[in-house]
């Protein structure tokens, strides 16, 4: 999923104190499942943003509402008349969603209430860690399924480096060494000679280097 | 001169069989030719060459390959160290063939610290090659001609490839692989980091004996004499990948007051005279670390004086 985190509420108030009808916008994907922009989420923001127009002397109209997605126009249309009533958008999807709002409804001014940080998982209850960097060509099978681009601090394909501090990174104690981790797992895995072939550079082409990526499946294309 | 890869004055050295011994200079934080004139000067005939270090730690320094020439200035041979932090292979691949024209002969190749020990944590890093990948490049620009791309090189650059090597880190059964891994990426000598442990040391060695690396590449042992018990104990537990046994640094504290920098030395020198003996061990590479006066006194009392010119 792709994980995210919310915003300072000092923040936000700022961004909108131009505006006194504000919809606060959530999104049952990504963002539910993180527990940062689902309509659990919706309710916390929109009152904290009432609570502090009230203490500011200000009056303000927060609507809340929740998209299925905010990645797809199908449910961004969905806005169409409750936007009538609102000058301003917070959307708490991820960084697409915002974009996705602006672009449908140009004349509305659009915020984002959180900020997004990387694809990956729940480790456990509370703790998401970073799994894929979306370098578009995956090469996770020669690594015990492990990926080094996104989880090493350098995205070293052939480490790890000198600064691997018993299992931890070079850059802190409180990030594991992922090469000491693929090490342990493919020798444990009798995969030593995979290991220790050469792997040559990587083309970027496919990542963001190559410039911003757009998908076409014509079969699905109408 | 056509049997050597480069012609670089270390080539030459090891290549005669002689025992090596390199110096360490850092590039001044500024334009301060001066200082690193004087620095290096205190180098000259002491050692065979000078690792000119880039960015190290991620701190901004006069670009590595400029502080090169004014060591060749000052009739020193500098290894041009190039890290894989600050560029992509475009400038990768021109900073060699710069460096190369405009005559450095030896290149040590890095991954580079990350930058976040550095003093501009915020900057972005580039990463787009790896060490192993950047040896490779250097060699096949060199041996085949080529560029990454495949496409000629105009007049190959011939330098003498180094590597580092940890020897220490984590996972340890690792690491003599990793070695392996290098030279046969290319790497010509290496350069290992700065050791305390010399039974981790000895063990290395002896793995990387048995699997015949000391005859593909030439293993230089890494020193650095410890100044002081807080230069000790801040290694020991700050520096990544820095094994410094607690009877060092016992040791260190028992030199008595004044007395720890002298003590440092000695300790050197002793490792200096076991590598001498050690099998696979070509030479040392002495990291005085803004100590360069001291290194005339070092490679006198480790008996490595004259360097031998070949
Ligand atoms: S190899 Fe690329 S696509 Fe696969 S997990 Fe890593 S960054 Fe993502
Ligand atoms: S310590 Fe490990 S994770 Fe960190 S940069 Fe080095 S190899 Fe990568």
């Amino acid at each position: 999923m792709i994980v995210a985190r919310q915003k300072p509420i000092e923040e936000i108030v700022e961004m909108t104190q131009a505006f006194h009808k504000l919809l606060v916008v959530g999104c049952k994907g990504c963002v539910t499942v993180c527990n940062v922009g689902g309509a659990k989420e919706v309710a916390i923001l929109a009152s904290a943003l009432r609570i502090s127009g009230k203490r500011n002397g200000r009056e303000v109209v927060v609507g809340e509402h929740t998209l299925e997605r905010q990645c797809d126009p199908e449910y961004v249309d969905e806005l169409k008349d409750i936007l009538e009533d609102y000058e301003a958008v917070v959307s708490i999807a991820c960084g697409v969603g915002p974009q996705f709002i602006a672009e449908r409804y140009p004349a509305v001014r659009v915020f984002p209430g959180v900020n997004t940080q990387f694809m990956g998982g729940a480790e456990e209850h509370g703790i998401w860690s970073e799994r894929c960097a979306g370098c578009g060509t995956c090469v996770v099978h020669y690594f015990g399924g492990v990926c080094p681009i996104a989880r090493c601090s350098k995205s070293l394909l052939n480490g790890p480096c000198g600064g691997s501090n018993n299992g931890k990174c070079e850059i802190s104690n409180d990030v594991d060494c992922i090469w000491d981790i693929i090490v342990t797992r493919m020798m444990e895995q009798g995969r030593l000679k995979e290991l220790i072939e050469f792997k040559p550079p990587k083309s970027w082409a496919t990542a963001r280097d190559g410039g911003p990526r757009r998908m076409i499946r014509e079969e699905l294309v109408e | 001169m056509s049997e050597y890869k480069s012609g670089s004055n270390l080539e030459k050295v090891l290549r005669a069989g002689h025992f090596a011994f390199t110096g360490e200079c850092g590039p001044p934080q500024g334009a301060n030719v001066e200082h690193l004139r004087e620095k290096a000067g205190h180098l000259k005939g002491c050692v065979d060459a000078v690792n000119v270090t880039d960015n190290q730690t991620a701190v901004v320094r006069m670009s590595s390959w400029a502080a090169s020439l004014i060591l060749l200035e000052e009739g020193l041979e500098p290894n041009f160290q190039m890290v894989c932090r600050d560029r992509n292979r475009l400038a990768i691949q021109s900073d060699i063939l710069g460096a190369y024209s405009l005559g450095i002969r030896n290149m040590l190749c890095l991954s580079g610290d990350h930058q976040s020990f550095g003093n501009h944590p915020e900057a972005k890093n580039v990463f787009d090659i790896d060490s192993m990948q950047l040896i490779y490049t250097v060699k096949k620009m060199r041996d085949e001609g080529k560029f990454l791309n495949e496409q000629e090189v105009d007049v190959p650059p011939r330098l003498f490839v180094g590597a580092a090597s940890n020897p220490f880190a984590e996972p340890f059964d690792f690491r003599v692989y990793r070695l392996a891994k290098k030279i046969a990426a290319g790497a010509d000598f290496i350069q290992t980091q700065c050791i305390y442990n010399m039974d981790k040391f000895r063990e290395f060695m002896r793995r990387a004996v048995d699997m015949g690396l000391h005859e593909k590449c030439h293993i230089l042992a890494g020193v650095t004499p410890m100044k002081s018990v807080g230069m000790a104990l801040y290694m020991a537990k700050q520096v990544p990948g820095m094994d410094v046994p607690d009877s060092l640094i016992k040791r260190l504290r028992g030199a008595g007051k004044g007395k720890v920098a002298e003590e440092g030395i000695k300790f050197a020198l002793e490792q200096i005279e076991t590598f001498k003996e050690m099998e696979g061990v070509a030479g040392v590479h002495l990291m005085a670390i803004e100590w360069e006066h001291k290194v005339p006194e070092i490679a006198e009392r480790a008996g490595v004086l004259p360097r031998p010119s070949v």
